[in-house]
């Protein structure tokens, strides 16, 4: 079957359907196959790497021992173990989240513009991370996650709402422009409140930015059950995306529960978006551009594209928090800046293929 | 209300004008409001200072402290609002009208993150003077307009396209400041820091020259070329036949427009908003159907003013920049229309 990139996304999903409804073609899933398995291959390569590079560069055998062998009286074995695998752990799960959530987004929404930064849920959950930094008090990153999910479940209700007044719904230009709407203000409260008491400013500095370095083993653990159940809630769901693809009387017709679905995906999108914020900050784009690179890879089919949207997005992330250190030295690029620098042009393109909506 | 519908025909030579009551009567409005503010402005602070005391501050026989608080410190702020709003209105005036919608203006097509880039290279890379700053900024906006609007082009200009080519375009010219940002050395950093807040904080002269400069050219350039922008919003078909070289006023339009905008940013870094509402808010006000350019600046000189006001007095002693302010006065406004437009289908 030929695979596109065209965010088409209806006829794409439908051409999707018919693969797994009705006879597979092996060829099809054997390829698929292939695809992940190299996927897999990948991250493992960005894993390495992103223990390997740094301001102190280590050759691969003492990473590869650090992890098997560990000699704590070793220089290079403690920074990979202390520094560098917290780091890569963080950046594995952040990245896997995000890929997964920009894939339930623009199959929910049918949008292919939609990504947790372009519709201002990350400004969402920043904007209630440093209310409770500067209200509450708070600063353990297991604390700052519950709230970093209330604001990114707040805010992607309203945009959504916001977006989908008015005939024809939530068309892609409507709900990008109430994201840059959202974000924009929420971004300047948070300024104004950082602005106001610099002990905010202190604690909010080092995590606004998106940015893994200085991420600890703790963090990774406070956000990874969060991360885990929003996974398997995005699996869980994507047969029925698959069918809501079809539009939604056609799913209602097929038996599943169009509004269970939605509501779940909600739920997936909220988890994965505020651990990930709550983690490493702000960081746009990788949402956007590893689901419309994995549905190149894998076609439209959710139940594929989940998992190689974790993969993907796990290593894309890893590969530009890696390029971060090497870009600037020796100061190193925060790889939020990283993922906007790539992901703009992206975006440009993908417009550029859109049929365009009336305005 | 008959007297404000009437309009008046000035003629000298070859050259005439028609000028709307209504719009004259809304601009000494605005202007003499601006005053009002721009002088409250120069009262409030950390050294409060009388009406009286600010007028011969101003004229220059106030004593010498109030002389110096007003003349160095809070006057050249005041003027930098007040010309900084004009510019930033006349060009949003200008982009909306051409693009023949509300969210063409140059905050929200990244043509202000483009100068911006512009301007954050030269501090960075050779630590320029503000006149190299200022040819930063309009060098970024020109190029970020040019290739804003060669993407957006296939097969004709849809302005969906428009926006959303924008949107991407700002996104990454703001992740290549952030990089420089990373890259230079402190000092630069804090200078172009401070600038790219958005802040009407610290302005001086140099300031006021820079944005002086650039309305006293570029504006009535504008208000020339506003005869061929209103017969462009009869259709590019309709203006041509009645006289107006299409492709050469729009480019001529755009440059007009993208130059007031950068020079703008060059003094006070990029403020959102701004030129965004100014354009709706003239129209509405002097309720005329051409595109209000001079009736934009006015209100662009008067919102930025009030803006920087409420900045520094909502939560003093803390004095916030201004763009936090715009930014909350102008998203919900964002917000609003979208909804609206979407209601009646526009979108």
């Amino acid at each position: 079957m030929t695979v596109t990139t065209a965010p088409d996304l209806d006829t794409d999903r439908g051409t999707g359907l018919t693969g797994p409804v009705t006879a597979p073609q092996r060829t099809g899933v054997g390829r698929r196959t292939i695809g992940l398995v190299a996927l897999i291959a990948v991250t493992t390569i960005a894993v390495l790497l992103s223990l390997a590079v740094g301001a102190k560069p280590i050759p691969l055998g003492p990473v590869v021992d650090a992890l098997f062998a560990y000699d704590p009286t070793n220089t290079d074995h403690l920074v990979v173990r202390e520094l560098r695998l917290p780091r890569t752990i963080v950046g594995l799960l952040v990245g896997g989240a995000l890929g997964v959530a920009g894939a339930l987004m623009q199959a929910v929404t049918r949008n292919p513009l939609a990504d947790p930064g372009i519709l201002g849920v990350n400004a969402g959950a920043s904007f209630a991370v440093v209310l409770a930094i500067w209200w509450f008090g708070f600063t353990a990153v297991d604390d700052l996650v519950w709230f970093a999910l209330v604001g990114a479940a707040v805010t992607s209700v309203v945009v959504y709402a916001l977006g989908s007044i008015g005939r024809g719904g939530a068309t892609p230009v409507r709900l990008a422009l109430a994201g840059a709407a959202l974000s924009a203000l929420l971004f300047a409260l948070t300024r104004a409140v950082t602005l106001l008491d610099t002990a905010t400013l202190d604690q909010f500095r080092f995590w606004a930015v998106g940015s893994l370095s200085g991420r600890d083993a703790e963090i990774a653990w406070s956000v990874a059950p969060f991360i885990a159940v929003g996974l398997v809630m995005a699996v869980g769901v994507s047969r029925s995306l698959n069918a809501i693809g079809l539009g939604d009387d056609t799913a209602t017709a097929l038996g599943v529960k169009v509004h269970l679905t939605r509501g779940m995906s909600g739920i997936a999108i909220m988890l994965l978006c505020g651990a990930a914020v709550a983690a490493v900050g702000p960081i746009g784009f990788v949402g956007l551009v590893i689901p419309h690179t994995m549905r190149a890879l894998f076609g439209p089919d959710q139940r594929w594209l989940v998992p190689g949207c974790a993969f993907g997005g796990a290593a894309f992330l890893l590969l530009c928090d890696t390029l971060g250190r090497v870009v600037a030295r020796p100061s190193e690029v925060q790889v939020g800046i990283m993922t906007a620098a790539i992901g703009g042009p992206v975006f440009v393109v993908l417009v550029r293929r859109m049929r365009m909506v009336r305005l | 209300m008959t007297v404000l519908g009437a309009t008046h025909v000035v003629r000298t030579g070859s050259f005439s004008m028609r000028v709307e009551v209504r719009s004259v009567v809304v601009c000494t409005v605005l202007f003499a409001a601006t005053l009002v503010v721009a002088t409250w402005s120069i009262m409030v602070g950390d050294f409060p200072l009388s009406v009286h005391q600010v007028l011969a501050a101003v004229f220059g026989d106030g004593g010498d402290d109030a002389e110096f608080i007003v003349q160095t410190l809070r006057l050249p702020r005041a003027l930098t609002a007040i010309l900084v709003g004009a510019a930033l209105g006349m060009s949003g005036a200008v982009f909306q009208s051409i693009a023949r919608n509300p969210l063409g203006s140059p905050d929200i097509v990244g043509f202000q993150q483009g100068a911006a880039f512009g301007a954050v290279l030269v501090i960075v890379t050779w630590g320029g003077s503000s006149l190299a700053v200022a040819g930063g900024a309009v060098v970024g906006g020109v190029v970020t307009a040019l290739l804003v609007y060669a993407f957006a082009w296939k097969q004709g200009l849809s302005s969906s396209r428009l926006v959303l080519v924008g949107i991407g375009i700002g996104f990454t010219a703001t992740a290549g400041v952030d990089y420089m940002i990373t890259r230079a050395n402190i000092y630069d950093v804090q200078r172009a820091a401070v600038w790219l807040t958005g802040s009407l904080n610290g302005r001086s002269w140099d300031h006021v020259r820079t944005v002086g400069i650039a309305l006293a050219v570029l504006a009535p350039l504008v208000i020339i070329g506003q005869r061929s922008l209103d017969r462009l919003d009869l259709g590019d078909d309709m203006a041509a036949a009645l006289g107006v070289r299409v492709n050469r006023a729009k480019l001529g339009l755009v440059l007009l427009a993208v130059g007031l905008a950068a020079l703008a940013v060059a003094a006070a870094g990029p403020i959102a908003f701004i030129a965004f509402v100014a354009g709706p808010i003239a129209r509405r006000l002097t309720n005329s159907p051409s595109a209000c350019v001079v009736p934009a600046a006015f209100v662009g000189a008067f919102v930025l003013t009030a803006a920087d006001l409420a900045a520094r007095r909502v939560l003093a002693p803390t004095e916030l920049p201004v763009g936090i302010m715009t930014a909350v006065i102008g998203a919900p406004y964002l917000l609003w229309l979208l909804t609206r437009r979407a209601r009646t289908g526009a979108l």
